[in-house]
């Protein structure tokens, strides 16, 4: 998330997710561009009704869980063929079926270790990140839509009845 | 859309508003403690004190101080592993198979069931580095090059997969349980006084601000986490099973062991949810929260697995004798009435028959009755795994070595010491986080709340009912 320095945004404060919902919707449609909406719980399909692309962290999930797969697959026949070949309970030391509970944990473990390494690098968070707040109470029960005005031809007295019309409580101004 | 069917009670009782969510919840986090809490804590503490130094005792002297013997060589060790492990299912089955089948009640209980299964297999894996007896020898368990040729672990062993099962259990459940706090973390940051919770709770809380293209990406990776926490719980407890599986014991030598151990473990575990919540509610005044409709559906879920539980101990005494093996059937026919005929009548009274008194309706949406019931389940649990371990060990092929197994000081107190373990780690948990999650039940207060005032929500929930393409416009 690239912090803005500067800039001057205009922060519309809704009481419901629905009302942000469809105001999201109206704000879009009147030509203002929105910067980001922020919500104290996941609201289904704000996403999509941000324009937002789809997450691509599937993808990173499945290539993550490949390696691991990949990782344990050639741990276990390198040593077991190659290395140090041992016949234990008259098995071959290259008996693939018993390879699957193993090559199974560490396809789940490099999945989730790398699919949630990735979410955090890819949003920006970090123990040391400062959070880029519109309203705290954001986090609690409030819903902001912040609009950057360098990205909006559009008076920001013009915006504000825009955001007023379609269900905000407050319009506040919030400068970084 | 937020529309539930009439005739489902509410989940969050008493018209909760957002406010009210964050208000009931962060009140325990950032109130001075408790006198019940101050109390229950130093037992705990003590408990853990005395039991870390028995710990220490039994590696400083080795394990000749338990009741041990050539004939049982396993007894009270791996029964609390085993134990301690299957509590700790109940947690990934709340928190990633309910929320595959989306069942929005699992919300206000999914939190403190995934702190009790980390909390459960951090005190199974303390009885496993007990029971090596020499705990700094544990990296031999793990595939490293090493100085002694380049002889690797056994990866054709049980006890081998049982090490990366268990570990990447740990490690996923701590991550998707810690993702899951993030958000709320940030809410506790956003409300703190003092800079050193303002501090902590930020660093923990990375920098979260609710932006909503955070949680689309939140939403899918939590629902991929479910997805492969799923099979990875199921995997836990049928490897678990086949460290006897694979074995040649009669009793131990059986196919149904893993869909066995893998019901068992979760009706331990929802036992052992019971038991906390029960008391979670009442300290922390989280009745709206946790309600009579949650422990409803819990002890349905105990009364279906304790079936399956059942069945699988019926179908074992079956095959054995069906299988014509003379090993086998004595096995058996030593469990119920041998010496140990007690911890076998024990269990089955305790698994079989009183999960079943949950088909009363009066029984299982009473708080007295679950409580009991629920302790009764876990006691009956650990007796499953007294039974299967040390009744199939204690007289094996040559009766001249047929033994009996005593428990010694020692092995009560290793035993004690994971109890004094899991409440000093759980009662921390109970105070610093939140013991609810936040974010989730506020995603489904308004689908599920019986009135949410107008001025509150923007849009009442009449309204909301009547037209119902309200937010399918938004889409």
């Amino acid at each position: 998330m690239a912090s803005p320095v500067n800039s001057r945004f205009l922060v519309g404060i809704f009481d419901d997710d629905d009302v942000v919902m469809k105001a999201v919707r109206e704000v879009r449609e009147s030509g203002v561009r929105i910067h980001e909406v922020y919500t104290p719980f996941p609201v289904h399909g704000l996403d999509v009704a941000l324009g937002h692309p789809r997450s691509r962290l599937g993808i990173a999930a499945f290539l993550f869980g490949l390696t691991g797969l990949l990782t344990a697959a050639s741990l276990m026949s390198y040593t077991e063929k190659f290395d140090w070949p041992m016949i234990v309970g008259g098995k071959d030391s290259f008996s693939y079926p018993i390879y699957v509970p193993i090559a199974f944990e560490l396809t789940v473990l490099f999945t989730a270790l790398g699919m949630v390494s990735t979410f955090i690098i890819s949003n920006g968070l970090g123990p040391t990140v400062k959070p880029l707040m519109f309203d705290l109470r954001t986090t609690d029960n409030k819903f902001a839509m912040a609009i950057d005005m360098e990205n909006n031809k559009l008076q920001e007295s013009e915006i504000e009845t825009i955001l007023r019309k379609s269900g905000a409580a407050e319009v506040n101004v919030k400068q970084f | 859309m937020h529309i539930t069917s009439a005739v489902r009670t509410p989940l969050v009782s008493n018209g909760k508003t957002y406010a009210d969510v964050t208000e009931d919840v962060c009140k325990q986090v950032e109130g001075r403690p408790t006198r019940e809490w101050t109390i229950a804590f130093t037992i705990s503490a003590l408990v853990l004190v005395y039991g870390t130094a028995c710990v220490f005792y039994t590696w400083w002297e080795g394990l000749g101080v338990w009741g041990l013997n050539k004939t049982v060589g396993w007894a009270w060790d791996i029964t609390n592993f085993v134990w301690w492990v299957g509590i700790g299912h109940a947690g990934t089955l709340i928190s990633a198979i309910l929320l595959l089948f989306r069942q929005k009640w699992r919300t206000s209980i999914n939190r403190a069931a995934e702190a009790m299964t980390i909390f459960a297999v951090i005190c199974a894996a303390t009885f496993i580095f007990m029971h090596m007896g020499r705990p700094w020898l544990a990296y031999w368990a793990l595939p490293l090059p090493n100085t002694f040729g380049s002889l690797w672990v056994n990866f054709k062993s049980p006890l081998v997969w049982d090490v990366f099962a268990i570990s990447t259990y740990f490690t996923v459940s701590l991550v998707f349980w810690y993702m899951g706090l993030v958000p709320d973390l940030a809410t506790i940051r956003d409300r703190a006084r003092s800079k050193v919770s303002r501090y902590v709770y930020g660093a923990f809380s990375l920098g979260w601000n609710g932006s909503a293209k955070t949680w689309a990406r939140y939403e899918y990776m939590s629902l991929i986490l479910a997805g492969i926490s799923t099979p990875l719980v199921l995997s836990v407890h049928t490897i678990v099973s086949m460290d006897f599986a694979t074995s040649v014991i009669p009793g131990w030598h059986t196919t149904i062991f893993p869909p066995y151990f893998v019901a068992g473990a979760i009706f331990s575990g929802f036992a052992m949810v019971q038991n906390l919540m029960l008391i979670i509610r009442v300290v922390f005044k989280l009745e709206d929260y946790i309600t009579v409709e949650h422990i409803e559906s819990m002890n349905k879920i105990i009364t279906l697995t304790g079936s399956i539980v059942g069945v699988a101990y019926i179908t074992e005494f079956f095959i054995a004798w069906y299988s014509g093996v003379e090993f086998e059937s004595y096995a058996f026919i030593n469990r119920g009435t041998g010496p140990y005929w007690w911890a076998y009548w024990a269990m089955m009274t305790c698994n079989v028959i009183s999960p079943q008194l949950f088909w009363s309706k009066t029984i299982r949406t009473s708080v007295v009755w679950t409580f009991v019931l629920s302790v009764i389940v876990n006691i009956g649990m650990w007796f499953e795994r007294f039974v299967i371990i040390v009744t199939s060990l204690h007289r094996d092929y040559l009766p001249s070595s047929w033994a009996m197994f005593h428990p010694t000081l020692f092995d009560i107190s290793d035993y004690l010491f994971s109890f004094g373990l899991f409440f000093t780690l759980f009662l921390l948990f109970a105070k610093f986080l939140p013991v609810v999650n936040m974010a989730e039940v506020k995603a489904i207060i308004k689908s599920s709340s019986a009135q949410l005032p107008k001025s509150v929500s923007g849009v009442a929930k009449g309204e909301r009912v009547t037209a119902p393409t309200f937010n399918k416009n938004a889409d």
